[in-house]
Order: structure tokens, then sequence, then C-alpha cells
């Protein structure tokens, strides 16, 4: 079996190591992941700044380069998301919309494929750690899927899992929300910072890259020794 | 759109650095939090409200002429006057001549948001017309000359020690706790309801079918100024409207637990017309005035026609991640939160941000906690398509230009490897920019090579 490894563009150019043990998952469960050249963003940027039009052609540019694939993979819970939302994009009488939702429906979270679309829940991952699970917003209310990374952590041998006290409360980066009011959205992060640090984790954990990037960079700038981890790491630690 | 702008980008950093202002949010969103644990997150059949009170307010709009028109004859039947006001200086003079015309000096009111709306007191005020409010969280706030911050607890910023400040000061006197300064509110506010003229309240749901006028609260202040004073005005914008009881039965079994945690408030009242000759309370004469102040053209609107379903329970600011750091007064609007990013800015000289859709953080747990359905997100996004096709960013679209050309999009990322790899040095340069801000307080791991150089395998092109 083949999964085309759709990876976001913050993934390949500031957080590299989460598209590697992506691909290790994905060949670890026998699906030999093909990674298309010339992947840039899905729009969810520009979509999110209220510009359907310039999201347009990045979406018909995903289109082009995946429609071929029986099945799509991304280790990002918004960026899925925003895939789902390209039919909207187009009128129901352009041919592109009936592309689109073909490729829409094809493209999973990388713990949706896993649970959903293979039926797996363990998936032999060991990992050593203290850690605690930061619910996405992109994954869990927006996607709906959060109840696939749960039960993927709660199935990797020697992880230690240590609940937060509001898990599900958004940490505040939201794109451009966090460079348009960067104080408001450090508040946000802080209070998530916190409720991490009061868990007493070694480690946080979330399937969306952007949760792990804000967050991390403000446990960095506050010198904490808290790791960030994707769920791709958790699962991928093992499976080497 | 009004020419006044509100900067909330300078407000919210205002209140976030205010570090009173931040332990009162913390103290007050963390208690409301455990009011909804308590309720609606226990409830098991929320979902299954939510979806009945979400056909009942959108079946109500789809035949809001209509019911408009029948709570007119009925509430007239029973005796009762209904004004129409087109907006809020038509209501304000609206009621403003009609308390006049029967020499009103003194009006007892009722926490109303459509009362905020229209700028009711001040009005009132400029007509030689003394307004009290008795709301106790209102009447706090009218003491210190604040806005409501939040719709359902409007002195929701202010802690303890400041209402107990704050009645020394206007009061002369205060008490030790809670209980005790509620009782000194309630000597002043006792004298107000048997002085009063007037009582002015909003309504929380119309019914059509009978003419009756629902209100909802856990004090008695609202039955008070209804049933002291010689008349009772109540102020509606004309989405409160719904069929029948039936209907109104409906939109109760989910509005107390939204709003407050509780099943029912402490009073429920129906109104169905003034005093009737054999009765011997209420008010001689009772006068609705329906006001719609922009709502019509938002009915007129497809897309966000949703939002005049909103009950104004609060549910959506208690869970948005904004509005719980920064309160309501940041966004300078009447409406704070998500409802109130979606409906102030549509209402008729619209105070606020005008790029206030923009301040999300795209976290949907507005949509969650709505009571009666309302997908707070796609209307943002609605509003934010609107407002970026007359104001471009170009960032955002040099971004995407960049995206659609594979090479330049990893070309600009190999350019900011080199020259600026975690962007220490445009923020040292730029201190004062959005992104200096923001490294203030982050550390920015770094652009990195590629990881797809090292993963892509001969023969990876589909």
């Amino acid at each position: 079996m083949q999964a085309h490894l759709f990876i976001p563009c913050l993934v390949e150019h500031v957080l590299p190591r989460i598209g590697r043990a992506t691909a290790r998952v994905l060949a670890s469960v026998g699906a030999d992941p093909i990674i298309p050249a010339g992947q840039t963003c899905c729009g969810q940027l520009a979509y999110k700044r209220g510009r359907p039009d310039l999201v347009r052609p990045l979406a018909q540019r995903f289109i082009a380069l995946f429609e071929a694939a029986p099945v799509v993979v991304s280790p990002s819970g918004s960026c899925v998301a925003m895939v789902r939302r390209y039919p909207e994009l187009f009128a129901p009488d352009d041919p592109w919309q009936a592309r689109a939702r073909q490729v829409a429906e094809r493209t999973f979270e990388l713990g949706q494929f896993l649970v959903d679309q293979l039926g797996l829940t363990d998936i032999g991952a060991r990992l050593p750690i203290r850690a605690t699970l930061h619910e996405s917003c992109q994954m869990t209310r927006v996607l709906g899927a959060g109840y696939t990374t749960r039960t993927l952590l709660a199935h990797v041998r020697d992880l230690d899992l240590v609940p937060l006290a509001h898990p599900e409360d958004c940490c505040g980066f939201g794109g451009a929300f966090s460079l348009d009011y960067p104080e408001l959205a450090q508040t946000i992060t802080e209070d998530k910072v916190d409720d991490i640090v009061a868990s007493g984790a070694e480690a946080v954990i979330a399937a969306e890259p952007s949760c792990l990037l804000n967050i991390g960079s403000v446990m960095a700038k506050r010198g904490l020794p808290i790791r960030t981890l994707h769920l791709a790491e958790v699962l991928g630690g093992a499976a080497r | 759109m009004s020419g006044r702008t509100h900067d909330f980008g300078a407000a919210a950093r205002q209140a976030v650095a205010d570090r009173e202002l931040q332990t009162v949010l913390k103290k007050a969103m963390g208690h409301i939090r455990e009011l909804r644990r308590n309720s609606v997150e226990r409830m098991p059949d929320f979902a299954a409200r939510r979806d009945r009170a979400q056909a009942v307010k959108q079946r109500a709009l789809d035949n809001l002429p209509d019911l408009l028109e029948t709570l007119e004859a009925r509430l007239t039947a029973a005796g009762g006057t209904v004004h129409w006001a087109e907006d809020g200086p038509a209501a304000t003079r609206i009621v403003t001549e009609l308390l006049t015309r029967h020499g009103v000096r003194l009006a007892v009111k009722g926490k109303s948001m459509i009362g905020e709306e229209i700028g009711l007191t001040a009005a009132l005020g400029a007509a030689g017309i003394e307004t009290v409010e008795t709301d106790l969280g209102e009447y706090i706030i009218q003491l210190a000359g604040h806005a409501p911050s939040h719709i359902i607890s409007p002195a929701l910023h202010l802690s303890r020690a400041a209402v107990s400040d704050l009645f020394v000061r206007k009061l002369g006197k205060t008490g030790e706790d809670i209980p005790a300064m509620t009782r000194v509110a309630r000597e002043v506010l006792r004298q107000k309801f048997l002085a009063a003229d007037a009582g002015i309240t909003g309504v929380n749901v119309a019914v059509a079918e009978t003419g009756t006028l629902v209100l909802l609260e856990n004090e008695g202040n609202i039955r008070l100024s209804t049933t002291c004073p010689p008349i009772h005005v109540a102020l509606m914008s004309l989405e409160k409207v719904v069929a029948d009881l039936e209907d109104a039965a409906t939109v109760l079994d989910i509005l107390p637990p939204a709003a407050t945690g509780q099943v029912l408030p402490v009073h429920l009242s129906w109104f169905t017309g003034p005093r009737r000759p054999d009765e011997h309370d209420g008010p001689r004469e009772l006068h609705l005035v329906i006001v719609d102040n922009g709502r019509s053209q938002i009915l007129a609107d497809p897309v966000l026609r949703p939002i005049l379903r909103c009950l104004r329970c609060g549910a959506c600011l208690n869970v948005c991640p904004v509005y719980q750091r920064l309160g309501g007064h940041a966004y300078g609007s009447v409406y704070p939160g998500p409802m109130g990013s979606i409906l102030s800015p549509l209402l008729a000289d619209a105070p606020g941000d005008p790029r206030q859709p923009f301040a999300c953080t795209h976290c949907r747990a507005c949509a969650d906690a709505c009571p009666v359905g309302i997908d707070h997100p796609a209307l943002l996004q609605a509003l934010r398509e609107r407002i970026a096709a007359h104001s471009p960013d170009p960032a955002t679209t040099l971004f995407a230009a960049l995206a659609r050309h594979p090479a330049l999009f990893g070309g600009a990322a190999a350019a900011g490897r080199l020259l600026d790899l975690d962007l220490t040095r445009s923020a040292r340069l730029l201190p004062r920019s959005r992104l200096g801000r923001y490294l203030r307080g982050r550390r920015f791991p770094g652009l990195r090579r590629p990881c797809s150089l090292f993963l892509r395998q001969p023969g990876g092109r589909p």
C-alpha cells in the first residue's frame, strides 16, 4: 500500500522532524510514503485572512498534485481541515468542485488515517516518558478527530500520560492572529504553558504542528526543559 | 459602516497588561467554567435541546413579519401598546416622548442589552428623566460610570473590593461581604422602586400567539420594576419573538442552563398586557417598543441571518479564549465576544473595530457552546471575506503568490535561512513591529532544511 504524504509548509521549513517521523510511522504500518514534489502551502493562511480568491489557485495546485493518490496523509489537523474545505471554494457547476471533493474525501490526518482508515489502535510504539496531551482545537472541534489521537496514545507502551486541567483550551496561536495581537495571543499561550507545567509532564504532545511551534516557542523563551512532541514522533519513537 | 473606529488591538494590549483586570477575569471566568461544567456539560440531552431550540428560532426568523404582526395584534388585544422603531434614535425618541407625556421623572430599569444598544439611559437623562439600573451588576456599573463588560454579568470586570470602594464613595457605606453589600444596594433600590414613575425592561422571549412577554431574572428587580410603577415599557429587538407557548418553552429548556448553569432562573415572569380591571397589581400601561436597528438587513442576508437566532446567553463569550482574557470593554462595542464580533458590526451606526472578525483564534469553542447552533466560525469567516474584499492585506497576497511557485516558495525559505534564521535580526531591527512584539515573549525555533529533501525517493512523483 502507498500513502501520499502531504507535508504542511510549517513542517517542511520549520519542524522537519515531524515530516520525517510521519514518514517513519507510515512505513512502519506498511504504507509506503510517497512525497510528491512541488508542495507549498494548502492556503490556510490566506483562507483565514478572508481571501478565498488567493486560496483557489493553491487548492488547484494541491488537487493536481494529489488527485492520482489513493490516500493522502498529513501530520496536521488544521491543514487537513483546509483541504476538506476545498470543495466549497468552487461553484457547484465548476468541474473543480468535483475534483476537490474527490481529493478532500481521501485526505486524512495521520491519526485519522491509522485509526479510522486502517483500523489500527496499537502500532507497537513504545516511548518511556511522562507526557501530557494538548487537544488541538483543529483536531477536536474543527476536524472532529481528537479521539484518534487519544486512542493511539493510550496504546503506546511506557508512555506515562498525565492529564492537563484544560486539555481542550486553545493555545492561542490562530495563525496570523498571534501576529496581529501578539500580547493577547501570548497571554493565552502562557495559560496553556502554566497548565503543562502544573501537570508535571516532561513533554507535551499534540497532533498539530502549529500548536507545538506556538507552545514550544513560549516554553523556550521561559527556558522550560519541557519537550514538544508530535503524535508522529511518539508513534515513530519505537518504529524508528 | 460608521466613521468612528476603535482599535481593538491597542485595547487588548492594555487589557492583558492590566494585572488587576487579569486577576478579576481569571477568577470570574473560572467560576463561570465551573457553572458550565456542572450544567450543560453534564446535560445528557444538550444536543437534542439545542437542535429543538435552533429549529424554533430558525422557524421564527423565517416567519418573522407574520409573527411580529400577530404579536402586535395579541398584545394590543390584551390592552398593551406596540411601538415600532427603525433605529436607535427612533426608539429613544419613542420612549422619551412617552415618559415625558406621562410626567415621568424617575424610571427604574431592569437589565436590557437593547437599552444599551440604543443608548436609552443617556437619551432619557438629556430629557431630564433619571434612570436607575436595578439589576445589581448594572447598578454597580451605573454607579461606576462603566459600560457592561458581559451581556449576562455586566460588572464581571470589577472585584468585590472595587465594588466596596465604589459603594463607600457613592453611597457612603458598604458591607463586609457580598450579602451585606447586596443589602446596602437593596436599601437604596427599594426606595427607587417605590418612587419610580415608570419601569423599563428588556424582553427575553415574546410569544406571538398570546402577546406575552417573558422575562428571566434572579434578583426580583424586574418583578418590582414591572409592578410598582404605573407604566411598564419593554424594549425588544425584533428577533426575540417566537410563535407560541410551546416554542417559548423549548427556548426556556436551554436558555437558563446555557446562560447561568441554572435549570430555571429564580424568577420567570410572563406578562400579558397591563393590569386588568379586576386585578390589584401590575402596571396601568404596558408599552412594547420593537427595535430593528439594522436587523431587517441581517434578516435579508441568507449567510448572516443565523446570528439573529442568538438568545444573548453569553455562552460563546464564556468559552472564547479572546473574551476570557479581555472581558468585554476591549471590544468597544455593545456586544462583545464571538456573537458580538458578528452582530455589532452589522447594527446601524455600529461602533467597534472594523477588523474585529479577525480577532479570532479559530478554535470553534463558541460554536460548540451555542445553545441555538449558531456556527460563529462560518459567520466570522463570511465577514472576514467581506472585509478583505475591500481592504486587501499585502503580506497575505505576497505569501499566496510565492506559494503558487514552488521554486520561489522554497527560495524564499532558503533566503530566510541564510539571512535571518530565527528572525531575531528582523525583530531587533523592528522591535515595535508585530514581529518584534511577537518575539518579545517567544523564541522562534528557526527555519530548517526542508524535510522533503531527505524524504523524497526516486519515483516519488505520482
